[in-house]
C-alpha cells in the first residue's frame, strides 16, 4: 500500500465533504430561478442521500472481509441490509412520512400522545446510534492503520473530529447533497477498481476455485502474524518461520507443523509456498470487523442465519439516521418512490463487496490468518494489479472507505445529537445542539479507544437487533394496529429492545463462550423481536381504556394521501368516532 | 478483556439511566417529609395532592381528564368512592361501589338544575357495601353548571359535606382556567384570520396600480403579473388549514416579490439560499411572508426619505431538529427600544403589526422559546431569525388535529 497516494485521497475526500456541505445550498439571485431554489428534493436525489448515509464501513469493508473469511454464507448480510428497505417500503415509508414526524421519538409522540413513550424511544435512539457509531470509528482506525501504520485509534479520532467540527459548526448546511455525493463516491470507489480487478482476474485465466475449502495460496507468501493466535491444522504443513512457534524460537528456518493446534506468537513471520492450504486460525475476539461471532455461527448455522435475516430485515426501519432522511420527501408517495430507488441503488452497490471478498480469497488468503480481513478491499488493488495503477486504485478505495465513515458517522451524530438536545439536555433558549453533537460522539469514541479490539461487524448486527426488537414493533403496530396503547408500546420497547440490549452486553462481555445459550445471545433477534411484538400486543390489550383519543383520525392521516386527508375526510372521521 | 469492558459499558449505561430516573421520581415527595411540624407536613401533603390533580383538569372536563384527576381528588377527600359527572353521564368513578352509578345519576337532576349541593342516603342490597351516603357538589363555570362531584361515604358527615364543597369549588376554578385557555386559543385563531384579511388592501392597490401601468406598454408582462397576483391571493385567502409547508410559503413569497419588483424594478434585489431538506417543514400559515413584506417596506419605503437600493436575503438552513429561517435587509434599521415597544404591543405603527403578530403566533404554536429574534440598530439594517421545529405535536400541514 503506497501512502503517498492514499493519504492525499483521504484528505481530498474530507475536504470535498466539508466543501459540498458548506456550499451545497441552492442559491438564487434573480427571481426567475427562485422556483428552482425552492423545489423540494426529488426521489432520486433523496434516495442517493439515504443510500450514502446508510452504506457504512460495515458495508464497504466488512462484507468483503466476511465473505473472504467465512465464504458465501455471509452473502446474507448484503441481502439483509438491502431487504430491510423492502419491509420499510411495504409497511412504514409512506405512513411514517405522513405522520409528519422527524425522528422516531416524534413518531411515538404523534401516534401515542405520550411524553414518557417519547422519552423511552429517545433513549433507544441514543443506544442504537451509539452502538452503530462504534464500528464506524473502529473501521476508520483500521483503515488508517492499514494505509499508514498509524495507531488504530487515530483514524476514529480523525473521523470524530471532522464530523463534530462540521456538524457542530453548522457546516453541514445541506446534508442531502453531501450524502448523495458520498453515495456516488462510494460506488465509484468500489466499481472502478472492481472492473480492473476483474480484468486482471480474467488475464490470470479466471481461476474459479475461490470457495474451495480451504483456501490455498497461489504463490509464495510471507505472512506476519500481528497478534498471537492458534493455528488448527487438518494436515501437516511445511512453513518457513521467523519468530516463535509453539514456544520455540526460529530464525528463517523450515518447520514442519504436524496435525493439530500450534501456538504462533505475536510478530512471527510465516512463509508459505504455492499451493499450501491456508490454515484455520483459532482465535478469540481480537480481530477486526470480520471475525464475527464465529463460534455461535458454526454451532448453529441455521439459527444464526435466521437471526441475522430477521435483525437486518426488520432493523433497518429503526435506524435513527435513516428515518430522519424520509422527512426530506415532500409527501408519502414521494417517500415510497424514494424507497424504491434506494432499493435499486443499494442493491447495485452490494453486488460489489462480494466480488472483493471472492477475489480476496484467491489473491490474499492470508488475511484470514492475520485478522485484518476487513482490509481486503484496501489491499487487493495493490496485490492484484500493483504498480502505479494499483496505487491509484488503492487510493480511490481508501477515499471511498473514508467517505463511508464520514457519511454514516455524521448522519448518526446528527440524529443522536437531535434527540439529546430535544429530550435529554435541559432547554435554555437556543438549545445547545453543539453540546449534543459533542456528547453524541464522545461516548462511542471513548468506547472505541477503551475497548480497542471488539468484533465490530457484530456491533452493527447487534445495533440492528436492538432496533428490530424495539422500533419495529412500535412502527409496525403503531401504523397498522389501532388498539395500541402507550403502556403497551413502552412495555414492548422495554422488553424487546431491553432484552436484545442485555443479550448484546452479555455477548460483548463474552459471558457464555459457547453452547446454545451463546448462540441465543449472539443472535437475539429471533426471539427478542417476537417477544417485543407479543409484549406490546398483550399489554395493549390489557389496557384497552388507554387507547389515545383521536387514534382513528391519526391513523386516517397516516394512511390517506395528503390531498385527501386535508379537509373533508376529517369530518367523516370524527363522525365515525362519535359512533364508536 | 476489552470485550468484557464493552459489555459492561453497554449494560451499565441503561442501568444508570434507569436509576437516575427512578431516583428523581422517588425523592421528590420525600424531600417534603423532613420539613416543619406534623400540621405543616399535612398541609404540604394536601397541597401536593391538589397540585397533582390540577394539570389534567386544565384541559377541560372529559372522560380522560376526569379519570386522571379523580384518583388524586379521592386521596384529597379520603373517601371510599368519588365520582365526577357531566350533565348527563358519570365520567369517572374512583373507588368501590360502582353499582350506584345509575342511582346517583337519577338523583343528580336536581342539583345539576339549581346548582346547589345536596347530601342523600343510598339504598343498597349488598349488606357489606361501604357506600351508604353520597354528597353532591356541583361544578360551576361562570354560573353555569358543568357537572358534579360526588363523594360517597359509609355514614353522614358534616365534615365531608364541607370538604366536598370546597374541593368542588377548587375544581370549578380549574375548569374556569381551562375555559380561559380555550378562549385565549380562540382569540389567537381570530387574530390569524384577522392577519389574513390584513395583507390585502395596501398591497392590492399597489399591485393593481403597477399592473395597470403595464397594460398598454407591455400587455404580456401585465398578463403574467395578473396571474402572479391571482396565485398569491389564492394562497393568502385560502380557508382550510392553519399550517402550510415552507415550500408553499416560499412560493407565495416568490409571487409576492415578483409583484413588488414590478413596482420597484432594479431598486430591489433578492438573494435566496435554501437548504432543500427543510422545505417540507410545517409552519403556521403566512408567517414568513409578513416578514419579507416588512423587509421590503423597511428597506425601500421606511425611514427618513427614500432609499435608492435595497437588498434582501432570505436563508433557510437545516439545524438538526429545527429549520432556521433568516430574513435580512440592508435598510435604515430601527431603534431597538422602539422595536421592543412594538413587539410588546404598546405602540402599533404601520407595518409593525405584522411582526408582533408573527411573533405571537410562533410563540403560541411552538412555545415561548421560539419567538422571533430581531437584530437591528439605526442605520444597520435588520435581521430577523425564526426557528421552526421540524416536528411539533398538533402541527401538521394537512390541518390541526384536535385530540378531543
Amino acid at each position: 500500500m503506497n501512502e503517498n497516494y492514499a493519504v492525499p485521497a483521504v484528505a481530498l475526500v474530507v475536504v470535498a465533504t466539508v466543501f459540498v456541505g458548506a456550499f451545497g445550498l441552492r442559491i438564487s439571485r434573480t427571481t426567475s430561478d427562485f422556483y428552482v431554489a425552492s423545489r423540494t428534493v426529488g426521489p432520486r436525489l433523496n434516495a442517493a442521500a439515504i443510500s450514502g448515509e446508510y452504506l457504512s464501513a460495515a458495508s464497504f469493508l466488512g462484507i468483503a472481509g466476511l465473505v473472504l473469511v467465512q465464504g458465501p454464507d455471509m452473502l446474507w448480510y448484503p441481502v439483509g441490509y438491502t431487504a430491510g428497505y423492502l419491509v420499510l417500503l411495504l409497511f412504514v415509508a409512506a405512513p411514517l412520512r405522513r405522520s409528519g414526524a422527524y425522528t422516531l421519538p416524534d413518531f411515538a409522540e404523534a401516534r401515542l400522545a405520550s411524553q414518557s413513550v417519547r422519552r423511552l424511544a429517545g433513549a433507544f435512539v441514543v443506544g442504537v446510534g451509539w452502538l452503530y457509531l462504534l464500528p464506524q470509528l473502529q473501521g476508520a482506525g483500521l483503515t488508517l492503520n492499514v494505509l499508514t501504520g498509524a495507531p488504530k485509534s487515530l483514524g476514529g479520532i480523525i473521523v470524530a473530529v471532522v464530523v463534530v467540527a462540521t456538524v457542530a459548526a453548522g457546516g453541514m448546511r445541506s446534508i442531502t447533497f453531501v450524502q448523495a455525493f458520498q453515495y456516488w463516491l462510494k460506488l465509484t470507489a468500489l466499481l472502478v477498481p472492481a472492473l480492473f480487478l476483474v480484468l486482471a482476474w480474467q488475464g490470470d485465466g479466471s481461476p474459479r476455485n475461490a470457495f474451495d475449502e480451504p483456501a490455498a495460496f497461489r504463490e509464495h507468501r510471507v505472512v506476519r502474524v500481528d497478534s498471537g493466535l492458534d493455528l488448527k491444522l487438518a494436515a501437516p504443513l511445511n512453513v518457513t518461520a521467523t519468530g516463535t512457534v509453539d514456544g520455540e524460537r526460529y530464525e528463517d528456518e523450515k518447520v514442519r507443523l504436524t496435525e493439530g493446534v500450534h501456538r504462533i506468537a505475536q510478530g512471527t513471520r510465516l512463509g508459505f509456498t504455492k499451493g499450501d492450504h491456508v490454515p484455520v486460525a483459532d482465535r478469540g475476539s481480537n480481530g477486526g470487523m470480520s471475525t464475527s461471532l464465529a463460534e455461535g455461527r458454526e454451532d448453529r448455522p441455521l439459527y444464526a442465519t435466521y437471526g441475522l435475516i430477521l435483525a437486518t430485515f426488520l432493523g433497518t426501519m429503526g435506524l435513527p439516521h435513516v428515518v430522519v432522511r424520509f422527512y426530506t420527501s415532500p409527501n408519502g408517495v414521494a417517500a415510497r418512490r424514494t424507497t424504491v430507488v434506494v432499493l435499486g441503488l443499494i442493491g447495485a452497490f452490494y453486488l460489489l463487496p462480494p466480488v472483493y471478498g471472492a477475489l480476496g480469497r484467491l489473491y490474499a488468503p492470508e488475511l484470514t490468518l492475520t485478522g485484518d480481513a476487513d482490509a481486503a478491499v484496501l489491499l487487493l488493488p495493490d496485490r492484484v494489479i500493483g504498480g502505479l495503477g494499483g496505487d491509484l486504485l488503492g487510493a480511490l478505495v481508501a477515499g471511498g472507505a473514508f467517505a463511508a465513515f464520514l457519511s454514516t458517522a455524521s448522519g448518526l451524530t446528527m440524529a443522536v445529537a437531535g434527540v439529546l438536545t430535544q429530550d435529554v439536555l435541559p432547554a435554555r433558549g437556543v438549545r445547545h445542539f453543539r453540546l449534543g453533537t459533542v456528547l453524541s460522539m464522545i461516548v462511542p469514541l471513548m468506547a472505541s479507544v477503551v475497548v480497542g479490539g471488539l468484533p465490530v461487524a457484530d456491533a452493527v448486527g447487534l445495533a440492528f437487533a436492538v432496533s428490530a426488537s424495539s422500533f419495529c414493533p412500535l412502527l409496525v403496530l403503531g401504523i397498522w394496529w389501532r388498539r395500541l396503547t402507550p403502556p403497551g408500546a413502552a412495555a414492548g420497547m422495554l422488553v424487546g429492545g431491553g432484552s436484545a440490549l442485555l443479550a448484546v452486553a452479555a455477548t460483548m462481555a463474552g459471558f457464555p463462550g459457547t453452547g446454545p445459550l451463546h448462540a441465543l445471545l449472539a443472535w437475539p433477534a429471533l426471539w427478542s423481536v417476537p417477544l417485543g411484538f407479543l409484549t406490546m400486543v398483550l399489554v395493549s390489550l390489557a389496557t384497552p381504556g388507554l387507547v389515545p383519543a383521536g387514534t382513528a383520525a391519526i391513523l386516517a392521516r397516516f394512511h390517506l394521501p395528503e390531498q385527501v386527508s386535508g379537509g373533508q375526510v376529517r369530518t367523516a372521521v370524527s363522525a365515525k368516532e362519535v359512533d364508536a | 478483556m476489552s470485550g468484557f469492558l464493552a459489555g459492561l459499558l453497554v449494560a451499565v449505561l441503561p442501568l444508570l439511566a434507569a436509576g437516575f430516573w427512578l431516583g428523581r421520581r422517588t425523592t421528590r415527595p420525600r424531600s417534603l417529609g423532613g420539613l416543619g411540624t406534623p400540621v405543616e407536613h399535612a398541609t404540604f401533603e394536601t397541597l401536593h395532592t391538589a397540585s397533582l390533580a390540577a394539570p389534567p383538569l386544565r384541559a377541560g372536563l372529559t372522560e380522560e381528564t376526569a379519570r386522571k384527576s379523580a384518583r388524586r381528588l379521592r386521596t384529597l377527600l379520603g373517601t371510599d368512592a368519588l365520582c365526577l359527572t357531566d350533565q348527563d353521564t358519570v365520567l369517572a368513578w374512583e373507588g368501590v361501589g360502582e353499582h350506584h352509578k345509575t342511582q346517583i345519576m337519577d338523583r343528580l337532576s336536581g342539583p345539576l338544575e339549581n346548582g346547589r349541593g345536596e347530601a342523600f342516603r343510598l339504598d343498597c342490597v349488598e349488606p357489606d357495601c361501604p357506600v351508604r351516603w353520597a354528597v353532591v357538589a356541583p361544578l360551576t363555570v361562570d354560573d353555569r353548571v358543568h357537572g358534579a362531584l360526588v363523594a360517597c361515604a359509609p355514614r353522614e358527615s358534616a365534615v365531608l359535606v364541607r370538604a366536598t364543597g370546597e374541593v368542588a369549588r377548587w375544581v370549578s376554578v380549574q375548569l374556569e382556567l381551562a375555559d380561559l385557555d380555550q378562549s385565549r386559543t380562540r382569540l389567537i385563531e381570530a387574530e390569524i384570520k384577522a392577519l389574513r384579511a390584513q395583507i390585502s388592501p395596501h398591497f392590492i392597490f399597489n399591485s393593481l396600480a403597477v399592473i395597470a401601468s403595464f397594460v398598454r406598454t407591455d400587455p404580456e408582462r401585465a398578463r403574467e403579473l395578473l396571474l402572479e397576483f391571482a396565485d398569491f391571493t389564492r394562497y393568502s385567502f385560502r380557508r382550510h388549514g392553519d399550517f402550510t409547508t415552507l415550500a408553499d410559503e416560499l412560493h407565495a413569497i416568490d409571487h409576492y416579490l415578483t409583484l413588488v419588483r414590478a413596482r420597484f424594478g432594479d431598486r430591489l434585489s433578492v438573494t435566496l439560499q435554501i437548504a432543500p431538506e427543510v422545505l417540507p417543514v410545517t409552519l403556521p400559515f403566512l408567517c414568513l411572508q409578513p416578514l419579507v413584506e416588512n423587509a421590503v417596506k423597511h428597506g425601500l419605503e421606511g425611514g427618513t426619505g427614500q432609499v435608492d437600493k435595497s437588498h434582501i436575503s432570505i436563508t433557510a438552513q437545516d439545524a438538526g431538529a429545527e429549520a432556521l429561517v433568516v430574513i435580512e435587509d440592508d435598510g435604515p434599521g430601527m431603534d431597538p427600544a422602539w422595536l421592543r415597544r412594538i413587539l410588546a404591543g404598546e405602540v402599533s405603527p404601520s407595518g409593525g403589526i405584522g411582526l408582533s403578530n408573527v411573533d405571537d403566533r410562533l410563540r403560541q404554536v411552538y412555545g415561548d422559546d421560539y419567538g422571533l429574534v430581531i437584530e437591528t440598530a439605526l442605520g444597520a439594517g435588520m435581521k430577523i431569525t425564526a426557528r421552526l421545529p421540524k416536528y411539533q405535536p398538533g402541527v401538521h400541514s394537512a390541518g390541526r388535529l384536535s385530540r378531543e
